[in-house]
C-alpha cells in the first residue's frame, strides 16, 4: 500500500470490486460489514503490527480500491487465525475474505514470493519439503516408517487448477 | 479405536519428536494408528494462492482415507483445519461434492463423504476420554507447571469442530494437561496465534507474536509451553533464539508436544518420547520429574 496519498481518487476506484470478492468462497457476506472494528480489535497480528488492519482492508474493498488492495503487502499478513471471523457481529468471514483477496491477487500476478515458493514446492513434491534420503534414514533410526517423496496426483491437480500460471505470473512480477 | 494417521508435511521431517511420542502413547492406550503412504500435503500451504487447489488436495486425501475405510487422525492443527473444513463443505453441499468428484476422477479417486477428521488431542479428549487417560498415569508430573497453547485451528473457527470445545473459553487442552498431574498455568495471551503463517512474509511481526506469548508464559512461571501443532513449535522452539535477539532478553523456555508430557506421566522413559530432539534443552525440566534421568 502506498503511503502519503491522502485523497482517494475516483478514477482509481472499481466500484464492483466487493462483488468480485463476494463471489469467492467465504466472501459472500462482505457487504454486511458496518465498520465496527471488532475484527481489528480481536486481531493478534494487529496487536503487534498496527500497519495490518482488517477493518481497513474490508473497508477498502467495499470502497472499490481494487488495485491498492491487490497490490498491498498487507493482505499477506493475515495469519488466518479466525479470531475475527468468530467475533464479527455481522457474521462477516473476514479470514475467508482475506483468502479471497489473496487468491484474486495471485491471479493478477501479485502472489507474494513466500507463497509462490510454497506453491512451487507443493506442486513439485506434493509436500512443503523435499524429502531427501537423509530424512528417511533419520526416520528409520528413530523407528519411523519412510515417507513418500513425490505425488504425481498432486502434480495433476496443479495442472487442473492452472497453478503454474499464478507462480509464473508472480515470478514475472518480481523486481 | 483405529484411525488413518495423517502426518502432513512438517511432522515427519521437522518434528519427529512429536511423531515418536504420539506413536508411543497411542500404542499404550490401544489407539491404532495406520500409516497411509498416499497421504500428501493437506493443501493448507496453497490456500492463500488458490483455494480451489486446496479443496482438491484435501478432497483427494479424504478419498484416500475413505478407500482404507478409516477416519483420519491429524497431528498438525493446520492439516486438521483444512481437512475438517473441506470435509464439512463436501458433506453439506452435494453439488460441490459432484463437481469435486468430476475433477478427482481424472486422478482415479472418488470421495463419498463418509470420513471423520479429528486432531489427535481431540481424540484423546473426546473419544478416549479424560477418565480413561487418567488411569494410565503412573508418574504424575506434580513438580511441573505447564502452559497450554491451543493455537488457532484446534478450536477455531467455531462451528467446524462439533463444539467439542468453546474457542472463547477453551478448556480441552487445559484438562488434558491437568491429567498429567502438572499444574496448569494461566496466562494473558493464551488465545494468541503463533504467527507461523506469516513467518515468511514479515519475520519481525511473526516473531513479535510468538515472543509476546513466550515472554508472557515465562513471566507466569511456567516450566514449559505445551504445543499440539508442529508449526506452532517451529515458531516457539526453533525460532526462540531469534525471538530472544529481537526482544533482547533471555527466554529459554522449553516447548513440549502434549504427547511427550503425557508419555512422561504414563511412565515412559524420556528417550522413548523424542525429548532428545527438542531444541530448547529440556534437561532441567525433566530432572524435576526424574531426578536421575537424562534425556
Ligand atoms: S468485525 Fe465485522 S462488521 Fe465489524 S468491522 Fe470487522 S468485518 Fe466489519
Ligand atoms: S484471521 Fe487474519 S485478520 Fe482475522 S484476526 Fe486472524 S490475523 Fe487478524
Amino acid at each position: 500500500m502506498k503511503r502519503g496519498k491522502p485523497i482517494t481518487r475516483f478514477e482509481e476506484l472499481t466500484p464492483g470490486f466487493w462483488r468480485e470478492v463476494a463471489l469467492e468462497p467465504g466472501g459472500e457476506l462482505i457487504a454486511r460489514c458496518f465498520a465496527c472494528g471488532t475484527c481489528t480489535a480481536a486481531c493478534p497480528v494487529h496487536a503487534v503490527d498496527t500497519r495490518y488492519n482488517p477493518r481497513q482492508l474490508v473497508h477498502m474493498i467495499l470502497l472499490g480500491m481494487r488495485e491498492r488492495v491487490l497490490s498491498s503487502d498487507f493482505i499477506w499478513l493475515c495469519s488466518g487465525c479466525y479470531t475475527c471471523a468468530d467475533r464479527c457481529p455481522q457474521g462477516v468471514r473476514v479470514t475467508d475474505i482475506m483468502t479471497a483477496v489473496k487468491n484474486i491477487a495471485a491471479r493478477e500476478g501479485y502472489l507474494h514470493p513466500t507463497f509462490r515458493q510454497q506453491a512451487e514446492l507443493v506442486g513439485r513434491f506434493g509436500r512443503l519439503y523435499e524429502v531427501e534420503d537423509f530424512d528417511n534414514k533419520k526416520r528409520q533410526r528413530l523407528g519411523l516408517p519412510p515417507v513418500k517423496k513425490t505425488f504425481p496426483e498432486v502434480q495433476e491437480i496443479f495442472r487442473m487448477t492452472g497453478m503454474g500460471k499464478y507462480t509464473e505470473a508472480a515470478e514475472a512480477n518480481q523486481p | 479405536m483405529k484411525y488413518a494417521l495423517f502426518l502432513g508435511c512438517t511432522v515427519p521431517i521437522r518434528s519427529q519428536n512429536y511423531e515418536v511420542a504420539v506413536r508411543a502413547v497411542a500404542a499404550r492406550l490401544g489407539i491404532e494408528l495406520v500409516d497411509v503412504e498416499d497421504f500428501s500435503c493437506c493443501g493448507f500451504p496453497v490456500k492463500s494462492t488458490n483455494a480451489q487447489t486446496t479443496l482438491l488436495m484435501a478432497a483427494r486425501n479424504l478419498a484416500v482415507a475413505e478407500e482404507q475405510g478409516l477416519d483420519v487422525c491429524c497431528l498438525c492443527s493446520a492439516c486438521s483445519a483444512v481437512l475438517t473444513e473441506t470435509n464439512l463443505e463436501l458433506q453439506q453441499h452435494p453439488e460441490l461434492l459432484r463437481q469435486v468428484n468430476r475433477q478427482l476422477r481424472k486422478i482415479k479417486r472418488q470421495y463419498r463423504g463418509s470420513v471423520k477428521v479429528k486432531h489427535f488431542a481431540r481424540i484423546l479428549y473426546e473419544d478416549y476420554g479424560l477418565e480413561d487417560l487418567r488411569r494410565h498415569v503412573t508418574r504424575p508430573l506434580t513438580a511441573l507447571k505447564l502452559a497450554p497453547h491451543y493455537g488457532c485451528h484446534f478450536v477455531r473457527p467455531k462451528g467446524n469442530y462439533d463444539a467439542f470445545d468453546d474457542p472463547e473459553a477453551a478448556r480441552s487442552l487445559d484438562e488434558l494437561v491437568a491429567v498429567t498431574g502438572a499444574e496448569v498455568i494461566r496466562y494473558e495471551t493464551k488465545k494468541y496465534c503463533c504467527g507461523g503463517a506469516i513467518l515468511g512474509v514479515e519475520q519481525t511481526t511473526a516473531l513479535g507474536l510468538s515472543g509476546l506469548k513466550l515472554s508472557d508464559v515465562r513471566a507466569a512461571g511456567a516450566d514449559a509451553l505445551i504445543s499440539i501443532c508442529p508449526f506452532c513449535s517451529v515458531l516457539y522452539e526453533d525460532n526462540q533464539k531469534k525471538v530472544e535477539e529481537q526482544f533482547q532478553r533471555e527466554i529459554a523456555l522449553p516447548v513440549f508436544f502434549y504427547p511427550q508430557v503425557l508419555g512422561l506421566a504414563m511412565g515412559y522413559d524420556p528417550k522413548d518420547l523424542g525429548f532428545r530432539l527438542n531444541k530448547v534443552r529440556p534437561d532441567e525440566v525433566l530432572a524435576k520429574v526424574l531426578p536421575a534421568a537424562v534425556a
